[in-house]
């Protein structure tokens, strides 16, 4: 029930964006969602991409340094207190959020917002307990093409 | 870890020389030298110009009245004008690598070719080498004094040796695990080298049969030391020399290993400042100047070496009593100075050896954009230790920029890169671009005396 990021290191310099949004163009890869963390040095970049394998092979092939990483993508009501309910069952199970961002679409009245979390696999073991939904990459994709 | 413990060895009596008995020697020693280089044109003309003769060498102060000799001036005479003797009586050259593309010539007599294999066996006895041993040398043999000269201490020692040369790694590790060598002799970063590429073949290079390491010929840090003894499961020991001196045996670490043992009853060594060619004190750095007292194809006055190290007078626990030097942390060349603090490249090559994740790929930049210098290290940043967590990456930034203030004792900016775009090169890549306008303050022309 997790999803696969890919997230890249990026200098802090002109071009240094726009250069694997390109790469990734060319190789007619589309970004699902993307997150730009940054420090006045360098800045990470996260995407979520439908075929990430090809992506990491293009993009390392264009000289990028890029990982992949396991998050978990979460479904939360797009009303007031949608987020805060999800947050305090992740905080009542003592489990640590890295980062979270959130996708670009929602159907209806959900959003689907992508969580990293160190253990991963409990997370969403927990979330579950807590009747809350973890969107799998199959799902995730048909929502966004939809 | 190796279980070969190095003995307290000494060779000859000379390096347990009473200091007044030595002095004594070395300015008896200075006197007749001075006397045999009268014709050599290059100190012909100087002692004409300072008056110098062997009666005006009083003391050994009277040191300071003598020219010095720069590499530039090795090339002004190039190939032989620093002869001394015949050319019938030279048994020997070699050479070693110039600024300009042609390489510096050095001369040997048979009795300079004796007293360098017996100068070698000194330091190669110190770090506990044995006459029942078989010594791995992965030196290349050719011009570089470096092969040759180790070759001829070991046999001098009585040791076994295996000629292995530079080279073919695949080949120098079967013979390593073929014939079982005891030590290995070669350049630090190759040693490093084998150990890696005996791992990669799917060998433990701790498996070797060797117990002990000679390096040379480049600097080195102390981590790298480490590196070297836990990779290899070896003693390793430093020894320094430069070919214009006499090659490989001008200095040795004991068992001790605190500094290197300059062969004074060879060798008057100097540590000058390079800007005022003052003597500097004990434990300050300055360049190595060596007066080579006892050769007889090539002598040397006052040779800049351009190295910079630090000495020690105090006594050794090895009862030895001549002094020691430290490692040499970088040249006069590479030294910068930044806020007025003296940095070398080899220090931030230290620096990010320690950090875990950190290449040591990088560029140091200068810049003084308003009053105040400022230095700016570009550090690759490993593929594999890139992570999609900031938290890590912000800690491999701040882990670099704490170990480099304090190996440096300055404070620079450092900035991650990504893999693969600084400059590579097959032989010495390019470390820094000062970019400050004003001229450094060239260390190399000075052929001044003390007199100045």
């Amino acid at each position: 029930m997790k999803i696969h990021q890919l997230s890249l290191f990026l200098e802090n310099k002109p071009g240094r964006l726009s250069e694997p949004c390109k790469v990734m163009a060319s190789a007619g890869i589309n970004i699902l969602t993307l997150s730009l963390a940054d420090t006045q040095q360098f800045g990470i970049l996260r995407l979520i991409v439908r075929d990430w394998q090809k992506a990491k092979a293009v993009l390392e092939k264009a000289g990028c340094i890029v990982n992949m990483t396991e998050v978990v993508a979460i479904e939360v009501e797009d009303k007031p207190g949608g987020l805060a309910r999800v947050l305090s069952a992740i905080e009542e199970g003592g489990i640590n959020i890295e980062y979270m961002y959130a996708f670009t679409f929602r159907t209806g009245d959900r959003a689907v917002i992508v969580f990293r979390f160190d253990n991963p696999d409990a997370a969403v073991e927990l979330l579950r307990s807590h009747k809350i939904n973890v969107i799998g990459s199959v799902e995730l994709y048909e929502r966004a093409e939809a | 870890m190796t279980e070969f413990a190095i003995e307290n060895r000494i060779r000859d009596s000379a390096e347990t020389l009473p200091r007044e008995e030595l002095k004594a020697l070395q300015l008896q020693r200075l006197r007749d030298l001075v006397a045999r280089i009268v014709h050599v044109p290059f100190y012909k003309e100087a002692f004409a110009r300072e008056r110098i003769t062997p009666e005006t060498i009083r003391s050994l102060d009277d040191l300071r009245r003598l020219p010095f000799t720069t590499k530039a001036d090795l090339h002004d005479y190039y190939p032989l004008g620093f002869l001394a003797v015949s050319r019938e009586q030279v048994a020997r050259f070699h050479g070693s690598s110039g600024t300009t593309g042609k390489p510096t010539i050095v001369a040997y007599t048979r009795a300079d070719l004796d007293l360098w294999a017996n100068l070698c066996a000194r330091f190669l006895v110190a770090g506990g080498l044995r006459p029942e041993h078989t010594v791995h040398i992965a030196f290349g043999y050719g011009l570089f004094t470096g092969g040759f000269g180790l070759h001829y201490g070991v046999e001098k020692v009585g040791a076994a040796i295996l000629p292995a040369a530079s080279g073919n790694t695949a080949r120098q590790i079967m013979l390593l695990e073929d014939l079982e060598s005891d030590v290995l002799i070669c350049t630090p970063s190759y040693a490093l080298n084998i150990a890696e590429a005996a791992r990669e073949g799917g060998k433990n290079p701790r498996s070797f049969n060797l117990k002990l390491g000679y390096f040379g010929g480049e600097m080195w840090t102390e981590d790298m030391r480490l590196q070297i003894e836990a990779e290899l499961g070896i003693h390793a020991l430093n020894n320094y020399g430069l070919s214009e001196v006499i090659g490989p045996g001008v200095s040795g670490e004991c068992a001790a290993r605190e500094g290197m043992h300059i062969q004074e009853d060879h060798f008057i060594v100097e540590c000058v400042d390079p800007d005022t060619l003052d003597p500097v004190p004990d434990y300050e750095y300055g360049e190595l100047v060596f007066t080579t007292l006892t050769k007889e194809a090539m002598p040397l006055l006052r040779y800049r070496t351009r190295d910079i190290a630090a000495l020690d007078s105090c006594m050794c626990p090895c009862g030895r009593t001549t002094v020691r030097m430290s490692r040499v942390p970088g040249r006069t060349d590479d030294m910068l100075i930044i806020r007025g603090v003296n940095v070398f490249p080899s220090q931030i090559e230290e620096a990010l050896l320690q950090v875990e994740g950190a290449a040591p790929h990088y560029l140091i930049e200068v810049e003084r954009p308003g009053v105040m210098d400022q230095m700016s290290v570009k550090v690759e940043v490993r593929p594999e230790s890139f992570s999609d967590k900031m938290s890590e990456m912000q800690a491999l930034h701040d882990a670099i920029d704490r170990r480099i203030q304090s190996i440096t004792g300055i404070r620079a900016t450092v900035e991650l890169v990504a893999p693969q775009t600084l400059e590579r090169s097959a032989g010495k890549a390019k470390r820094v671009v000062d970019h400050r306008c004003e001229k450094r303050p060239s260390r190399l022309d000075s052929r001044g005396t003390a007199d100045r």
